[in-house]
């Protein structure tokens, strides 16, 4: 062992210094985007609050990021609804406790499903599609033609974006929420042929307005996050058509881990601020 | 830092005057701009020239304060582009206007609403029907057929992309009107259009003064009352194009030869 250390001494330390170099970088590299990222957003809020509001334009993002996900949102809290219900009843049936399926699947898709599974969903299909937009205009001069218009290309592009995703992220949240109760509320009543008043009464019981509160807050933050990494990774495209395609999907999976990352902290703030508050 | 103010022109001879610009992108080891010093006359068309490299675009780019100067300073009509926030830079912009190489058009508006844009954004007490009577004026300047009025820039051919790029850029009667690369990838007969399009443009419009960036020694021969030629970051020559024609510089000679041939 002594000697195939000493023999390799040479390349086993480059190896090393390799390596702790490459993990230096790509942290350094890592605070610094994150950096770039927080400033971008700091610059773009100021801009939402300095106007003009740019309703057309807030109501257009709005559409697209809200109006045409409502269908995959459908789509996914159902199944999703249904896939927790059997599961929790599986589990809860060899303890006999098949009447809390409801409240259970109600917790979990109110107050954390819902929420990262919607911001997910969205940074999916908006956010990518936001990138590839914004990448697209930068390496066709067309945001350097905004610029020389005399446009604020942060305050026409970006601000109506984040606002947009601010406002519409908790309402696809809300449909999920209710999509996926009526998934689980199908499966334990009509297929596994639970109770409906147990199954309801529970749900009253062990659920409370704050659970909806807090998926529609995270909801919130979730869609400034994929709004703002998205939006600054396309404003930010260099490269062509490569660059473009690298944007996006920097962005969709920089919004994603940055998503399910920030849930847990969330979580934890927001069960501090109740205690806090005396909430629960 | 300088009190500018962008509504007020002052009365010299000067459009666009550079002083000692330099920029740097890798943090001061190369500088793409080196020590430019540069005064644009106002009211003629300028023809910016030189080989690849030399830093055309990016001088453009610090014309229209999309870049900031490592040093030296860039004024826009007697007014200093780096004293300015960026709402005087906003305002400042409005009296510019710029056909880029590519048109830059807004891909998903008609032609129309393309020209329209800048009206609708600085010229908001104007009524939609009388700004759309001002893109009509503008398309039919530039020479596009109105059947073409309400297509998308993807159903455009590249020289009606170009009008339409121009006709935008003439939406608010800018004073300085900057022409980026506006032949690149066109034909010769279209490219002789275009350059015809610059000289009828600058002539319709009085008193502006038409910047043109371009590679096209011929082209830059043809519209040019004002020729300046960088080489490696810096002012190789400026003058009227007979003053290129007698230089003993052997780059000019070089660049002349072979660019003339080509034409």
């Amino acid at each position: 062992m002594i000697r195939v250390w000493t023999d390799n001494r040479e390349r086993i330390n480059t190896a090393i210094d390799d390596f702790a170099g490459r993990i230096f970088n790509g942290l350094g590299k890592f605070f610094v985007d994150c950096g770039k990222a927080c400033i971008f957003f700091a610059q773009s809020v100021v801009l939402i609050f300095k106007g003009p509001f740019r309703w057309d334009e807030i109501i257009r993002h709005m559409e697209f990021i809200g109006n045409r996900s409502v269908l995959i949102i459908a789509m996914t809290s159902v199944f999703t609804g249904m896939a927790l219900s059997y599961q929790i009843f599986l589990g809860f049936v060899k303890v006999n406790a098949t009447n809390l399926v409801g409240p259970t699947v109600g917790m979990g898709i109110l107050r954390e499903l819902g929420p990262v599974l919607t911001g997910l969903m969205v940074a999916a299909r908006a956010g990518g599609a936001m990138a590839a937009r914004l990448g697209t205009m930068r390496v066709s001069e067309q945001i350097d033609a905004l610029e020389v218009m005399g446009i604020d290309s942060k305050q026409y592009l970006v601000a109506p974006r984040i606002l947009a995703a601010v406002i519409t992220v908790p309402m696809l949240c809300a449909i999920f929420d209710f999509m996926a109760m009526m998934g689980s509320h199908f499966l334990t009543i009509t297929v596994l042929r639970q109770d409906e008043a147990i199954f309801w009464d529970k749900i009253s019981l062990w659920l409370n307005p704050g659970d909806v509160y807090q998926g529609l807050f995270k909801a919130a933050v979730f869609g400034v996050c994929f709004a703002t990494i998205c939006s600054n990774r396309g404003f930010n495209a260099s490269g062509g058509a490569k660059g473009v395609g690298e944007a996006t999907n920097q962005g969709v999976v920089n919004s994603m881990v940055l998503i399910i990352v920030l849930n847990f902290f969330l979580t934890n703030f927001i069960r501090f601020f109740y205690v806090a508050m005396g909430w629960r | 830092m300088s009190e500018a103010n962008p509504d007020q022109t002052p009365s010299t001879g000067t459009a666009i005057h550079i002083k000692d610009l330099r920029k740097s992108f890798d943090g001061g080891k190369d500088f793409v701009l080196n020590g430019v010093n540069l005064e644009i006359p106002k009211g003629v068309v300028t023809c910016i020239i030189g080989f690849s490299g030399t830093g055309k675009s990016v001088l453009l780019k610090h014309i229209l304060g999309l870049m900031k100067p490592t040093s030296g300073t860039v004024e826009i009509l007697g007014n200093d582009l780096s004293g300015m926030n960026m709402d005087q830079l906003i305002k400042m912009r409005t009296r510019l206007g710029v056909l880029f190489q590519y048109a830059a058009l807004f891909d998903d508006m008609s032609v129309m609403d393309n020209v329209i844009f800048p009206l609708r954004e600085h010229r908001k007490e104007l009524k939609l029907h009388d700004m759309e009577e001002i893109a009509k004026k503008k398309l039919a300047q530039v020479g596009l057929d109105p059947k073409h009025f309400h297509k998308l820039p993807s159903e455009l051919s590249g020289g009606m992309r170009k009008r339409v790029g121009l006709a935008r850029a003439l939406a608010l009667d800018p004073e300085i009107i900057l022409y980026d690369e506006p032949t690149t990838g066109l034909d010769p007969i279209l490219t002789e259009v275009v350059d015809d399009l610059i000289v009828e443009t600058h002539k319709a419009h009085a008193g502006s003064t038409s910047v043109v960036i371009s590679h096209d020694l011929f082209a830059a021969f043809r519209i040019s009352d004002h020729i300046v030629m960088l080489d490696k970051g810096g002012v190789l020559l400026a003058g009227k194009p007979d003053e290129f024609l007698k230089s003993e510089n052997e780059l000019i000679k070089k660049f002349l030869s072979k660019g003339l041939k080509q034409g």
